[in-house]
């Protein structure tokens, strides 16, 4: 068969597996999150449907159930096709993410190694860059074609926003790339078998932390569709399914970033100190991030717009900026 | 197979750009363009080039024309502004047009320009890796020119500030 074709069906089949779990991920990770704001904020938070150990182990798909038998409502001045575009634009750039994230050491079966990321890239690293930048067009499109001014506000809000932190964002894994010397995120991995590089990089792991989560227009950086005064932002005038997969996206979106700065920064699959390498140890370090994100949503008001704007450009990018160059210096000093 | 997918990427490519230029709806011929870019850049990834292939997405489509949508937006401009401005350089959008044509075909047939083979040919750049192959392009032969681009984009910005600003104390007054 022609190897590129074999290639194509590895993919394929990869591709399909990942896009299954996240799916299934994505819908447990919000009953993850409306039981830890209910703890956070001293309720009882869901535990009727499908009761297994007091958890409600069938609320996701009693929401999903819902959501599809929603009215899906279009606008009567709406822009209709990329009305109907713009979520799947944002399901889409959310899921693309995965193909270069390594979630397991490679594997030999039978005398075939399989590789355990749907593609061993030389740039992943840029390849995430890009693929976030491009996530900016489910949000901005679907807050323009609904003719709503409050859509275009959330959307313009959001151009604004993902642009002025997507800088500090790159920024902050430069220091990364310079310590490792790659852009490949397997290799990445591989070299934090003992020394995680969050040791050589504490700042540019924070700076990243920060703009990933503004990126991802999660609280406390949600102006986009700040319910006080833009009523939902650019997601205002969606329903049914049209609405859950831009709710999809924002928890697809949080999976990565957390898969991304596990990776990057907590050496991915690998355990502390080479124990045990395995998909368990970026399965857990993905929890506890995301459990982070959910807790800074239960406990940290909103920024005001001004205040996003100075915080990202006076501070993140100086720091980002002070990061990038003293890794530099002392990367030349030590003669590598 | 190669050549199935790139026969795929350059019809995308040629319809995108085609709506680019006959679609009314400016947010639409920008989305167009992104097609353009991104399909470009499946063709950079073929000639075994992936970091011009992640550059042109997140330059070009990431950030360049998030701003193009960004300034539509905000200015909402009707479908069809800007038709009856561009009569009058119909005659001479013909000719260049028609001049340009000429030019790609007789570059195509090999008329003007016999290819040959450069020193970057693909054995060469899977050996080097194409990051390196362009970092150190970048800060040798091409040092100059890659500096001087900096202050250019450092002059626009300060100048955008400068009117900025300016607008700003004749609305005081």
């Amino acid at each position: 068969m022609d190897p590129l074709a074999l290639v194509i069906i590895e993919a394929l089949i990869k591709s399909i597996v990942v896009i299954i779990v996240l799916l299934t991920g994505f819908a447990y990770l919000t009953l993850m999150e409306r039981m830890v704001v209910a703890r956070i904020q001293v309720r009882v938070g869901p535990n009727r449907v499908g009761r297994v150990f007091g958890i409600a182990a069938l609320q996701p798909i009693a929401d999903a159930i819902k959501m599809i038998f929603k009215e899906d409502f279009i606008p009567a001045n709406a822009d209709k096709l990329i009305y109907v575009l713009a979520p799947g634009i944002a399901v889409g750039t959310a899921l693309l993410a995965w193909a270069v994230i390594p979630l397991n050491p490679p594997l030999t079966i039978f005398g075939y190694t399989i590789n355990f990321e749907i593609a061993n890239v030389n740039v992943a690293v840029l390849y995430l860059l890009a693929i976030g930048s491009l996530s900016i067009y489910g949000i901005v499109l679907g807050g323009w074609s609904a003719n709503n001014k409050y859509s275009l506000l959330g959307a313009l809000r959001s151009t604004a926003q993902m642009v002025s932190y997507e800088v500090s964002l790159g920024l902050s894994l430069v220091g990364v790339l310079m310590v490792s010397g790659t852009l490949s995120l397997t290799q990445i991995v591989q070299q934090q078998s003992m020394i995680w590089n969050v040791v050589w990089q504490p700042l540019g792991f924070v700076i990243y932390l920060v703009c990933a989560l503004a990126e991802i227009n999660r609280v406390p950086f949600d102006l986009p569709e700040a319910e006080t005064e833009l009523v939902a932002g650019y997601q205002t005038e969606y329903s049914s399914l049209k609405f859950a997969l831009f709710y999809m996206a924002e928890y697809i979106n949080m999976l990565t970033i957390s898969a991304i700065a596990s990776t990057v920064f907590l050496g991915g699959y690998q355990g502390p100190f080479g124990i045990l390498p395995g998909v368990h140890w970026l399965l857990i370090k993905m929890l506890i991030f995301i459990f982070i994100f959910m807790w800074i949503r239960g406990t940290l008001p909103r920024f005001r717009y001004d205040q996003l704007m100075r915080f990202g450009w006076q501070v993140l990018l100086p720091l980002a900026l002070a990061n990038t160059f003293v890794t530099a210096v002392v990367l030349v000093l030590l003669g590598k | 197979m190669s050549l199935l997918v790139f026969y795929l990427f350059a019809a995308i490519a040629v319809l995108a750009a085609l709506g680019m230029v006959v679609l009314r709806n400016p947010v639409h011929s920008a989305l167009s363009l992104a097609l353009v870019f991104v399909s470009l850049a499946a063709m950079y990834v073929l000639l075994s080039a992936p970091f011009i292939a992640v550059a042109q997405v997140m330059i070009y489509a990431g950030a360049i024309l998030i701003l193009f949508v960004f300034v539509i937006m905000l200015l909402s401009p009707g479908t069809d502004q800007g038709v009856g401005a561009l009569k009058a350089q119909r005659g001479l959008a013909i000719l260049f047009g028609a001049a340009l044509l000429v030019l790609l075909i007789a570059v195509l047939g090999g008329a003007v320009l016999p290819p040959t083979r450069g020193t970057f040919t693909p054995e060469a750049i899977a050996a080097e890796g194409d990051t390196q192959a362009v970092g150190a392009l970048l800060f040798t032969n091409f040092l100059l020119p890659f500096e001087i681009t900096s202050i250019l984009l450092l002059v626009a910005i300060v100048g955008v500030i400068v009117l900025a600003k300016k607008r700003q104390s004749i609305s005081k007054q």
